[in-house]
């Protein structure tokens, strides 16, 4: 018996009437959901995936697209999601594979907390005309500093600072690779950091040689597959992360489909032709907190102490624990990946029901680390699902330097949240490696869109902060006096460590 | 821990500070009358005076000042605490005149201890570590028993009401010391809770302050990772225990802790020598998390001399004047006037800059 089809996610249809045949729908999809019969642009909407490029380029706004045209009878627990994956699996008999970050509908803490801001008693600070001190070092700080006089009875600085990284702003692009998305987008991503004067994540791909120019921006990643990593590739790094877990998929390697693996990538990679590349889910070297600390220790050892070492993790449920662990080792900094973050490709199973949110596990680690009185002398970057810049603000309340965001820099860059990275077709040539859709994306203009949008949130983080009466972002971490929660219950308030708003 | 239900003091207040360089003791009418005259920056809910040098009997002794609900359970408890932890040479209660304006609502009761030393291992200040962790231990732990004072041949007078009557309250003009610092609160917040006036003190530390610290949530973090406990509801405490924890436990001189609460924008750091460069660049790395934000005056005391400065955009006034050994540091030039009317060098400090009195003797 067969299963047949199931109803259409979206519904794409042009306006007959507006459309001007200029065929730009038909050239711009690479889903193939247009194709032209005599004189007539035919629809397929089964290979709609709503990544909006035909919408975005018709110059007549001629096209529509409806979601769930056909719904199923509605049921709470049994949603359409459900049902599908089911009918899907029992077809396959496969794990289901996604793009991007969790789609479940968990409820978002920072849409529950809310910042403050000064009135009468203290004046907010109008960052136009004083100054506002954004900028941040990323790296081991000594818990105290000792001084000694110098023969003509100069004070002078006796102990030896650790090399950190300075960001003019707390906001960096995280690891995606070279692999998972296309050249030209790293490309724009690079530029953009450059000129903001903050970081980018190269990802578990090696660093493609048009990325050296902008190597002084760049965190190299060491990851289970150790793809690319060798000695020229770690020392050309700004600074360098290994990495242990990842919000979308916690426990379990990276997974970059063949198709994605073109010439440029297998030798970026340094891997065969087209073959997946998949990591391991542990590093093979790995096995406890000590070992950790022995290849922290062997990176810097490797690149003679000059560089920072991060390490990253997912979010998981004993997420203080692992960081504190970490910051004794001799790592600088510690990343967090919620379990709202992105990728390219993870089990949906996975990316929908594994790890915790970011807020809580900043929250929980920030907590940790100054109990045990050593949150002085980490950093801790936070990722998955930074939205805007309220997000970023609530994270430095809530205890972390710095952040990454992923997703939002690729939306800067078309990217409409379609989900189908893993797929390599991506429309908007970030999340492809075929030539003609890598095209689409002209670096200089990617990375003007990128630097915009790293420049307005940085000017909307500074205006909460002259409101808060801030001007400087050390006086942000970690201030849950600036935070209160709204409509968070006991428990959570406690995870959180803020106040309910009206306290 | 879970953060309890604070009560932040929000201030608009009257400040004055005042050392003889030259250890001379003076009594407390002057700076009576100086803070009065600042009534306008008060409400009459809040006013308190610190002065070091007034236990000359007792030079070598921690003068434990404390507020008492009653002299029963909590009384009986510090006690035992105290008697444990080292020897009460002699204790009271504080001589109070109660007036129409202020009624006696706590006790204020005062030690004289010296703390068994060597019960203490691995400190190079084993009494003051010691003294730390028991004024800690009985503010955050026993019910109706607040240390407000605990330094040696040193006190702290404050209580609800306006600066005449509690100078009065304690008969001010009793003691004599060659540092005085004083504070006149307009409190928007916990009006009426004595152990919410200032001055601030903890061990040789005394903290007058005008103003509000909107960093206080990162400050409270910082002091409280390094094992201090904030007990007083109020953004204020946390300047006594930064000074302690960079001053005393770091070892960094008054000019250094001040750049580390108050430092010098990155532009400035950016533009300095190599030297200072490196000095001032350490310096916001390491301490970024002392670092206070916020409109304020702050003037803090030390048996060693008195040291005032501002925020690092000034949004808070500060006057500091002269008078032979005598330095005052002030939110009012008016207020200075009163007590000396011959001072000269009149200045106003720029923002973040210290203005330091040492003791020469
Ligand atoms: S892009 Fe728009 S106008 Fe052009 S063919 Fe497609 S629907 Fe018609
Ligand atoms: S990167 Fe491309 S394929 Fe992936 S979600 Fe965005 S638009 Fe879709």
């Amino acid at each position: 018996m067969t299963l047949g089809s199931v109803p259409l996610r979206y519904k794409v249809s042009i306006d007959r009437d507006q459309c001007m045949q200029c065929m730009r729908c038909v050239d711009n999809c690479s889903y193939g959901v247009y194709r032209v019969e005599g004189d007539r642009i035919i629809i397929d909407s089964r290979k709609c995936t709503a990544c909006h490029r035909c919408i975005s380029m018709c110059p007549r706004d001629a096209i529509t697209l409806q979601e769930k045209p056909v719904d199923y009878r509605s049921h709470p627990l049994w949603t359409a999601q459900t049902r599908e994956d089911i009918i899907n699996q029992a077809r396959t008999g496969k794990i289901i594979l996604a793009g991007m970050g969790n789609a479940l509908d968990y409820p978002v803490i920072f849409d529950r907390l809310v910042l403050d801001a000064c009135q009468v008693t203290n004046p907010s600070i109008d960052p136009l005309r004083e100054p506002m001190e954004l900028r941040t070092y990323l790296g081991k700080k000594p818990s105290r500093l000792e001084f000694r006089k110098n023969d003509e009875g100069d004070v002078e600085l006796v102990t030896e600072l650790a090399p950190n990284l300075k960001l003019d702003t707390p906001i960096m692009i995280g690891h995606m690779s070279y692999g998972a998305i296309s050249l030209n987008t790293q490309l724009s991503l690079a530029k953009a950091v450059t000129e903001m004067g903050t970081f980018m994540g190269t990802g578990e791909g090696g660093m493609h040689k048009a990325l050296h120019p902008y190597q002084d921006h760049t965190i190299v990643q060491v990851a289970s597959g150790r793809f690319g990593v060798d000695i020229d590739y770690l020392e050309r790094g700004a600074a360098i992360e290994i990495k242990i877990g990842q919000g979308a998929k916690p426990g379990i390697g990276g997974h970059l489909p063949g198709e994605k693996v073109c010439v440029d990538v297998s030798c970026t990679r340094m891997i065969p032709l087209g073959s997946d590349a998949i990591s391991p889910a542990p590093h093979h070297d790995i096995y406890s907190i000590e070992d950790l600390a022995q290849l922290v220790r062997s990176l810097k050892e490797a690149t003679e102490w000059k560089k920072p070492v991060f390490v990253k993790i997912a979010a998981v449920h004993n997420v203080a624990a692992i960081a504190a662990g970490i910051a004794r080792s001799s790592a600088d900094a510690v990343v967090i990946d919620g379990f709202r973050g992105g990728t390219g490709a993870a089990p949906k199973v996975f990316r929908d029901n594994v790890g915790i949110p970011i807020e809580a596990a900043i929250a929980a680690v920030d907590h940790k680390l100054n109990d045990q009185g050593v949150r002085n002398e980490v950093s801790i970057i936070a990722s998955g699902g930074i939205r805007n810049s309220a997000d970023l603000a609530k994270s430095i309340a809530l205890g972390a330097d710095a952040v990454y965001i992923g997703t939002a820099s690729l939306i800067a860059l078309g990217c409409r949240v379609c989900g189908n990275c893993y797929r390599g077709l991506c429309p908007w040539g970030i999340a492809t490696q075929r030539q003609d859709l890598v095209d689409r994306i002209d670096p200089e203009i990617g990375g003007r869109n990128v630097a915009n949008l790293i420049h307005a949130w940085t000017l909307e983080l500074s205006e909460l902060m002259g409101a808060a009466g801030l001007n400087s972002i050390e006086s942000l971490r970690g201030n849950r006096e600036r935070l209160r929660g709204y409509m968070l219950d006991e428990g959570m308030l406690k995870v959180l460590n803020v106040e309910p708003v009206g306290a | 821990m879970y953060l309890q239900k604070q009560f932040l003091v929000v201030n608009m207040c009257g400040i004055i500070g005042v050392i003889d360089r030259g250890r001379s003791g003076m009594d407390g009418s002057g700076i009576k009358e100086a803070l009065s005259l600042m009534n306008e920056r008060g409400s009459g809910e809040g006013a308190g005076y610190v002065a070091y040098g007034i236990y000359p009997d007792y030079p070598d002794y921690y003068a434990l000042h404390v507020f008492y609900d009653n002299l029963v359970e909590p009384k009986k408890k510090v006690d035992e605490l105290l008697e444990k932890w080292g020897r009460i040479v002699q204790q009271e209660e504080i001589p109070t005149y109660e007036r129409p304006g202020l009624r006696k609502k706590h006790i204020p009761w005062r030690y004289f201890y010296k703390p068994h030393k060597d019960l203490v291992v691995g400190s190079s200040t084993p009494e003051d570590d010691l003294v730390k962790t028991l004024v800690m231990d009985i503010n955050s732990r026993i019910d109706g028993a607040l240390v407000f004072s605990s330094g040696v041949n040193m006190g702290v007078f404050k209580a609800a009401g306006w600066p005449e009557d509690v100078a009065d309250f304690y008969r001010i003009q009793d003691y004599k010391g060659y540092i005085w610092l004083a504070h006149n609160r307009y409190p928007t917040n916990t009006p009426g809770w004595w152990g919410g006036a200032h001055p601030f003190n903890l061990l040789d530390w005394s903290v007058v302050h005008n103003g509000e610290i909107t960093s206080y949530g990162t400050n409270r973090q910082y002091v409280e990772s390094n094992g201090y406990k904030c007990t007083m509801f109020t953004d204020t405490e946390v300047v006594a225990y930064l000074f302690d924890i960079l001053g005393r436990r770091h070892g960094l001189p008054e000019d250094l802790v001040v750049k580390a609460l108050a430092p010098p924008f990155w532009d400035e750091i950016d533009a300095m020598p190599e030297r200072q460069r490196k000095i001032d660049h350490a310096m916001r790395l390491t301490y970024g998390a002392a670092q206070m934000n916020g409109p304020f005056a702050i003037v803090v005391a030390t048996s060693q001399g008195i040291v005032g400065f501002t925020d690092r955009i000034k949004l808070r006034p500060l006057v500091a004047a002269e008078n032979g050994n005598k330095l005052y540091i002030s939110s009012e030039e008016a207020a200075i006037r009163v007590m000396d009317p011959d001072v000269q060098n009149i200045r106003m400090p720029r923002a973040g800059e210290p203005v330091i009195g040492r003791v020469i003797v």
